[in-house]
C-alpha cells in the first residue's frame, strides 16, 4: 500500500518543530508500523537526509520505550497493544497517517519523535518501593499467605509497562493511571502496607511537582493503555490518599 | 602468556561457597564510602548488583542506554524463574537443580559456580516476595509453581506471562530506593563506549550521552559490565532492537577473555519472519510445546503448494502430515530440549518442507488438544453425545485459558486465528550462553573488571534450560558479586578517589572520539542496517543452527570481507553533538562484525557437537549430536591479540567431580 | 493554594465532595418545584417555609452558595491547569476514540450551567433578596396571597426564557451523566457496586433534568 505520513519533526529541544510530509509506497500490510519507519528512515539515510528519531527497544510490546501518537491516540488506532505492535493491515491504501510525539508539559520533546519521559522515574524514586535491603535473609517467601485474589490484582497493576500512553491520551495530561498502578501495586500487598502512607503521598506530591494535569475521570487513559491498567487503580490510590491523609 | 585462574576454592562442592564467604576480605562500612562502583546495564543482573551495593553502602554509577532502568530486556522473559524452594513436596533441592542445569547445559559448564546458583536460588525468591513482586499464588495464598521443559520437577515461579518484567521492576524499585538516597547515580540514555585501565585494573570507563552526543568520563575503584547477550549478531533475534555486544567486545579488546562465543541458544518456538523488512522476532513461550504438535506436510508437492498459498494446512489429511518431532523421539516428542527441535525444525525445512511463503516455518497444531480438552469437557458436563462444535467450542474454551494472551499476540502478528488454522513457528536465536570468561568471584581476567548475567560466559554451560537465566541474573546481582567484590575492593581502601584527568583516560577518550567522527565524516554509500543484514544472513546460514567445517571457513572469510567493507562505505547522517541513533548502530555493528568472526572460529575450533553448538561433522548414526568429553570439556577462552582472526584460545579445563559425564537423550 | 487543597488528589476530592452535595440538593429543589405541578398552596407553604425559616436561610443557604461558588471556581482553575499541563497541543486529538463527549467538556456544560444559574440568580434569587431584606417584607405576601406561585408562573410565560431553561438543563444532564459517577470514583468508590452507581447516574442524570424541563413546560402552557 501506499501512503502519506504527516510526521513531527524537531531537531532538539529547543527547536520549535513542524509537521513534515513523506511518502512511502509498497507498505506490505504485514509490516508492523516500526517496521514501516524503518523503511522510511532507509529510505530517507539513502537520500542522505538525517532519519527520523523515534524510541524503540524490545518490538514485542513490554519494554514501554515506543512512545508514538498516530493519527490522534497513543500506540494508534488499535486497543491493548503498543505502538511496536501495531500492523499496517489497520491501514487502507491511500490513507494519511499523522504521527505526533507523546505530548506533555511533563514530557518535553528531545529530538523529533523522541520525549523525555523521566518524570515517571522520579515519581517511583519518591516512594514507589518497599524498604527492604537484598540481604537474602529475609523470611521464607510462603511465610505471609496472600490471597490470591489480591496477589492477582497487584500482579494486574504492576503490568504497567510505564510508556506514558496515560498521560498522551489524557486530555489533562493526568499521570494518574501510571501512579495508581504503582500505589496500588504495593497497597494491595501486606509487605507494602508498612508504607503505604508515604508512599502514597510522596508519589502524588512528586506527581503534581512535576506538571502533570488533574485526572477528570474521563476514562481515556484506561482505553488507551497497551496493558489495560483498570481505572479501579485510581479509585484506589485516592481512597489510599485520603486515608494517608485523615 | 597469561593462564587462567577460575579461583574455585577447594573443599566439597556442597561447603565451597559457605566456607569461601565466611574467608573472603571485606570492606568495613565506613570504607565503603569511599569507594565507587560503576555498573553498566541495568537489567536484572545490573539492577539487581546496582541497588545491593549501592545498600551495602559503595557509591554507585549506573549506566543504561534506555532512558530507564525498567526498559532492560530482561523484562522480556516471559515464563518463569527456577529456585529449589521444594514447596511441591516433589523431592526437589539445592543438588537436583544443580545436577538438572550442569545436565541440561551439555557438561560445557562450572560445577562450583552452578552449585552456588543453585544454593542462592531460594534466597532470590524471598527476596522478591519481600519486595513487592506479584508472583503467582494459590487459593491458598501460597506460591505457585509451574513446570518447564528439561527437568522432573516443579520448581518455577512465575508472574502470568511476565516474570521477568515483573522481577525486572522488583529490582528497579530496589535501585530507585537507592537513587532516592543518592547512593546510585543513575545515568539515563548513556552508552558505555571503552573501558579505562590504569596500572592493569579497570578504573572507570568512557560513556556517550546519547542525547547531547557529549562523551564522559567516569572513574572507579571497579568496574562491573551487566550489558547481557549478544545475540543480535544474527540481526533478526528475540533480543531487543538496542542489545549489543559493544560493552562485552570492548573489555575484550582490552584484556577480558571471552568464553565460548559459539555456545548460543536458538529457540524453536517463535513467529516466523514475514518479509526482508522484518525487524526482529517474537518469542511464543515455549509452554506452547505442551498442547501442539509440531508438523509439517509428508509430500513435497503438498508443503510447494501451501507455500505458494495455494493449499490450506486444515484441507491435509492426517495420514500426509509428518509429525517429525513425535517421529524421531517417541519419548519425549514435542517436547525435547530447545536445541533438539530447533534443529530438527530447520532439518525439515532445509529439505524443502517449510510451511509458509518462506519456506522457514512449520506448524504447531492445536486441534488434537482442542479436540482433546473439548471430549474431557463434554464428559464432566455430563453431555451426552456432543456435537463436533460443541466439542471444538469446550476445548477451544480450554486452550483460551492457558494460552489466550499467546494466541491472541500471535493472531495481533500474524492475522490469522491459531484456534482455527494451525499456528507457525520457526526457531529464532535467543540467548547466548557464551561470554566474557570470569574467574568464581564473577571477575573478568581484568583486575576489577567484573562481568555478571548473560554478559559473561555464565554458568549455562553449551545450552540454557527455562527459566535459568532471570534466576542467574539475579543470583549474581543480589547474592554473588556484592560478596566477591569486596574481596577485591578490601586492598582498595586508601586509594582515594580516581581522578579522571589522566593520560589513560585521554587516550581511551581519543580512539572512541576518533571513531565516532569516522563515522559521521565518511562519506560511504551503505547504512548501518545493510551490514548488519549482511551479517546477519551469514550468521545464520553458516553459524546458526548446525555448522561444518566449510561454511564456518567461509563465514570467517566472508565477515572479513563485510567487516573492510563497512569501515569503507558505510554512511552514518546526523552529526556528533546530539541524539543520533544511526551513529549509536554504527558503533554496535562494527563491534559486531569482530564478534561475529570470532564466533566463527570458535565454532570451528570446537569440533564435537554439543548443546547448542551442533557440527555436521560430529554426529552419532541416527543423525544426533554427538559430545567429545575426552578432547572438548573446556572453556574456550579467546585472547584478543588484534584481530579477532588472531585472538588466542586459553583452555580452561572442566572437572567433573559430583556429576557423571552422560550422553543426552530423549528418544 | 496552600494547606487542605494542595495536592491533585485533594483537589479532585473537593470537586467530587461539591458535586456530590449539589447533587443532593437539586433533588430537594427539585422536589420543591414538582409540588407546583400539583398544589399550588403546597407549593406556597414550601416556598414561604424554605424562603423564611432562618436555619434555611442562615444556614442552609450559605453552605449551598458556598458549594456553588467552589464547584465552579476549582472547576475553572483545574481547567486551567490542566490545558497548561499540555504546553504544545497536538495537530490531532482524538478524544473521542477513547472518551466520552461529556467527559471531556465538562468545562463546557459547566459554563453552559453556570450562564443560567446568574439568570436563574437574577431571576428568582435577587428580587427575593430584595422583597426580603432589602425592602423587609418577610411575609411572603402579594395581593393576599402568596407570591411564590404567581411569581413562577409568571417566570415561565417569556418562550425565550423557557428555552433558555430547557437548554441548560439539556447541559446539566450532560455534565451529570459523567459528573455523578466520576465524583464517586473521585472520592475513591469503585467496586462490586460501581456498576449499580453507573446506572443510578444515569438515571438521576436523566430524571433530575427532565423533572425541570417538565416543570418549565407545564407552566409555559398551563398559565
Amino acid at each position: 500500500m501506499d501512503l502519506t505520513l504527516k510526521i513531527w519533526r524537531q531537531k532538539g529541544p529547543q527547536d520549535k518543530g513542524q509537521m513534515v510530509e513523506y511518502k512511502v509506497t509498497d507498505i506490505s500490510e504485514h509490516m508492523s508500523f516500526l517496521e514501516m519507519m524503518d523503511v522510511l528512515n532507509e529510505s530517507l539515510v539513502a537520500k542522505n537526509e538525517v532519519p527520523i528519531a523515534f524510541d524503540h527497544d524490545c518490538r514485542e510490546g513490554i519494554c514501554g520505550m515506543c512512545s508514538l501518537h498516530i493519527n490522534g491516540e497513543p500506540h494508534g488506532p488499535d486497543r491493548g497493544i503498543t505502538t511496536c505492535q501495531l500492523h499496517m493491515r489497520t491501514f487502507k491504501d491511500g490513507d494519511t497517517i499523522y504521527i505526533e510525539p507523546f505530548r506533555a508539559k511533563a514530557f518535553p520533546v528531545i529530538k523529533d519523535l523522541v520525549v523525555d519521559r523521566t518524570a515517571f522515574e522520579r515519581i517511583q524514586q519518591a516512594g514507589g518501593y518497599i524498604s527492604v535491603n537484598t540481604s537474602g535473609n529475609t523470611q521464607d517467601a510462603n511465610a505471609i499467605p496472600i490471597s490470591k485474589h489480591n496477589a492477582d490484582l497487584s500482579m494486574d497493576a504492576a503490568a504497567c509497562i510505564g510508556c506514558g500512553a496515560c498521560v498522551a491520551s489524557c486530555k489533562n495530561s493526568s499521570a494518574m493511571l501510571f501512579v495508581s498502578a504503582k500505589v496500588s501495586q504495593y497497597a494491595l500487598l501486606p509487605q507494602g502496607k508498612i508504607e503505604a502512607k508515604d508512599r502514597v503521598k510522596n508519589m502524588v506530591a512528586q506527581m503534581d511537582l512535576e506538571g502533570f494535569g488533574n485526572c477528570t475521570n474521563t476514562g481515556a487513559c484506561e482505553v488507551e493503555c497497551p496493558k489495560s491498567i483498570s481505572l479501579e487503580n485510581i479509585a484506589r490510590m485516592n481512597r489510599e490518599y485520603l486515608k494517608a491523609s485523615i | 602468556m597469561t593462564t587462567l585462574n577460575s579461583r574455585v576454592p577447594e573443599g566439597p562442592i556442597k561447603d565451597k561457597w559457605t566456607t569461601y564467604k565466611d574467608k573472603i576480605n571485606l570492606v568495613n562500612p565506613a570504607n565503603k564510602r569511599n569507594i565507587d562502583i560503576i555498573v553498566v546495564g541495568t537489567g536484572l543482573a545490573g539492577g539487581s548488583a546496582a541497588a545491593t551495593l549501592a545498600e551495602l553502602g559503595y557509591n554507585v554509577k549506573a549506566f543504561a542506554y534506555q532512558d530507564s532502568p525498567r526498559r532492560a530486556h530482561s523484562i522480556a522473559a516471559q515464563g518463569g524463574i527456577n529456585a529449589s524452594k521444594n514447596y511441591m513436596g516433589d523431592g526437589d533441592s539445592n543438588y537436583r537443580l544443580f545436577y538438572d542445569t550442569v545436565k541440561g547445559g551439555d557438561y560445557r559448564s562450572r560445577e562450583a559456580n552452578v552449585h552456588r546458583l543453585a544454593e542462592v536460588s531460594g534466597n532470590i525468591i524471598d527476596q522478591c516476595v519481600a519486595q513487592g513482586v506479584p508472583f503467582a499464588r494459590d487459593y491458598g495464598g501460597l506460591l505457585d509453581n509451574r513446570s518447564f521443559g528439561g527437568v522432573l520437577v516443579s520448581r518455577t515461579f512465575y508472574a502470568k506471562g511476565q516474570t521477568g518484567q515483573q522481577l525486572l521492576l522488583g529490582a528497579y524499585s530496589a535501585m530507585n530506593r537507592q537513587i532516592a538516597r543518592g547512593k546510585i547515580e543513575m545515568f539515563n540514555r548513556h552508552e558505555m563506549l571503552d573501558v579505562v585501565k590504569i596500572d592493569g585494573k579497570a578504573r572507570g570507563i568512557i560513556a556517550r550521552n546519547l542525547v547531547t552526543g557529549e562523551l564522559e568520563r567516569h572513574s572507579a575503584h571497579a568496574v562491573v559490565i551487566a550489558t547481557g547477550g549478544y545475540g543480535n549478531v544474527y540481526f533478526l533475534s528475540t533480543n531487543a532492537m538496542g542489545s549489543n555486544v559493544t560493552a562485552s567486545w570492548k573489555i575484550h579488546k582490552r584484556g577480558a577473555f571471552f568464553a565460548n562465543p559459539c555456545f548460543t541458544q536458538i529457540h524453536p518456538t517463535c513467529i516466523p519472519r514475514s518479509g526482508d523488512y522484518q525487524s526482529k522476532l517474537t518469542l511464543m513461550s515455549e509452554s506452547l510445546r505442551n498442547d501442539g504438535r509440531i508438523w509439517v506436510p509428508a509430500k513435497l508437492e503438498d508443503a510447494k503448494a501451501i507455500q505458494e498459498g495455494k493449499l490450506k494446512p486444515t484441507a491435509i489429511p492426517e495420514e500426509d502430515r509428518d509429525y517429525y518431532l513425535e517421529r524421531r523421539y517417541p519419548a519425549f516428542g514435542n517436547l525435547v530440549p530447545r536445541d533438539v527441535a530447533s534443529r530438527a525444525a530447520k532439518e525439515r525445512c532445509d529439505a524443502g518442507y517449510g510451511v509458509n511463503a518462506t519456506g522457514e516455518a512449520v506448524y504447531l497444531d492445536f486441534a488434537a488438544a482442542i479436540h482433546r480438552y473439548g471430549s474431557e469437557q463434554a464428559k464432566i458436563h455430563g453431555i451426552k453425545n456432543p456435537s463436533e462444535e460443541k466439542i471444538i467450542e469446550l476445548g477451544e474454551g480450554i486452550i483460551e485459558a492457558k494460552y489466550g494472551n499467546l494466541f491472541q499476540m500471535y493472531e495481533k502478528i500474524v492475522d490469522e486465528n491459531p484456534y482455527k488454522t494451525p499456528m507457525m513457528i520457526y526457531p529464532a536465536t535467543h540467548y547466548t550462553m557464551g561470554g566474557v570468561w570470569v574467574d568464581y568471584n564473577l571477575m573478568t581476567t581484568v583486575p576489577g573488571l567484573y562481568c555478571i548475567g548473560e554478559a559473561n560466559f555464565s554458568d549455562h554451560g553449551a545450552n540454557r534450560l527455562g527459566a535459568s537465566a532471570l534466576m542467574q541474573g539475579l543470583a549474581d546481582g543480589y547474592f554473588v558479586l556484592p560478596y566477591t567484590i569486596g574481596d577485591y575492593l578490601a586492598d582498595d581502601i586508601r586509594t582515594g578517589k580516581i581522578s579522571t584527568d589522566s593520560p589513560e583516560f585521554d587516550e581511551v577518550e581519543k580512539s572512541v572520539k576518533d571513531q565516532l567522527e569516522f563515522f559521521v565524516n565518511n562519506e560511504g554509500t551503505h547504512s548501518v542496517d545493510y551490514y548488519h543484514k549482511k551479517l546477519g544472513l551469514i550468521m545464520w546460514n553458516k553459524v546458526g543452527m548446525s555448522r561444518n567445517e566449510k561454511g564456518l571457513k567461509e563465514a570467517i572469510k566472508e565477515i572479513q570481507e563485510i567487516r573492510e567493507d563497512f569501515w569503507k562505505n558505510v554512511k552514518v547522517p546526523g552529526s556528533l553533538n546530539e541524539l543520533n541513533p544511526e551513529l549509536e548502530k554504527a558503533g554496535r555493528v562494527a563491534d559486531f562484525l569482530e564478534l561475529g568472526e570470532l564466533f566463527a572460529k570458535d565454532a570451528l575450533d570446537r569440533e564435537e557437537s554439543c548443546g547448542g553448538h551442533f557440527r555436521e561433522e560430529h554426529v552419532t548414526e541416527d543423525g544426533e549430536a554427538k559430545r567429545d568429553d575426552k578432547n572438548y570439556a573446556y572453556v574456550a577462552a579467546w585472547e584478543y591479540t588484534g584481530k579477532p582472526s588472531e585472538a588466542i584460545l586459553h583452555k580452561e579445563q572442566l572437572e567433573f567431580k559430583d556429576i557423571e559425564l552422560k550422553t543426552r537423550s530423549y528418544k | 493554594m496552600g494547606g487542605l487543597l494542595s495536592s491533585s488528589i485533594a483537589r479532585k476530592v473537593a470537586m467530587a465532595l461539591s458535586a456530590l452535595f449539589l447533587i443532593f440538593f437539586l433533588i430537594i429543589h427539585l422536589a420543591v418545584n414538582l409540588t407546583s405541578l400539583f398544589s399550588e398552596s403546597v407549593y406556597n407553604d414550601l416556598s414561604h417555609f424554605m424562603g423564611t425559616n432562618p436555619l434555611v436561610q442562615f444556614g442552609l443557604q450559605p453552605v449551598l452558595i458556598f458549594g456553588v461558588v467552589f464547584h465552579f471556581v476549582m472547576g475553572f482553575i483545574l481547567e486551567l491547569k490542566n490545558k497548561k499541563s499540555r504546553n504544545v497541543k497536538y495537530i490531532k486529538f482524538n478524544g473521542a476514540a477513547n472518551a466520552s463527549w461529556m467527559s471531556r467538556n465538562m468545562a463546557i456544560s459547566g459554563g453552559v450551567i453556570l450562564i443560567f444559574i446568574v439568570i436563574h440568580f437574577i431571576d428568582f434569587w435577587i428580587p427575593e433578596l430584595n422583597i426580603k431584606f432589602v425592602q423587609g417584607d418577610m411575609s411572603g405576601m402579594e395581593n393576599g396571597e402568596y407570591r411564590y406561585f404567581a411569581h413562577l408562573q409568571h417566570k415561565f410565560m417569556n418562550p425565550v426564557k423557557v428555552g433558555i431553561y430547557v437548554v441548560a438543563f439539556v447541559l446539566l444532564a450532560l455534565h451529570l451523566l459523567h459528573g455523578f459517577q466520576s465524583a464517586f470514583q473521585s472520592i475513591g468508590f469503585n467496586n462490586k457496586y460501581s456498576k449499580f452507581v453507573k446506572n443510578l447516574g444515569v438515571i438521576y442524570s436523566i430524571v433530575i433534568p427532565l423533572g425541570f424541563i417538565v416543570i418549565a413546560l407545564y407552566h409555559y402552557f398551563n398559565h
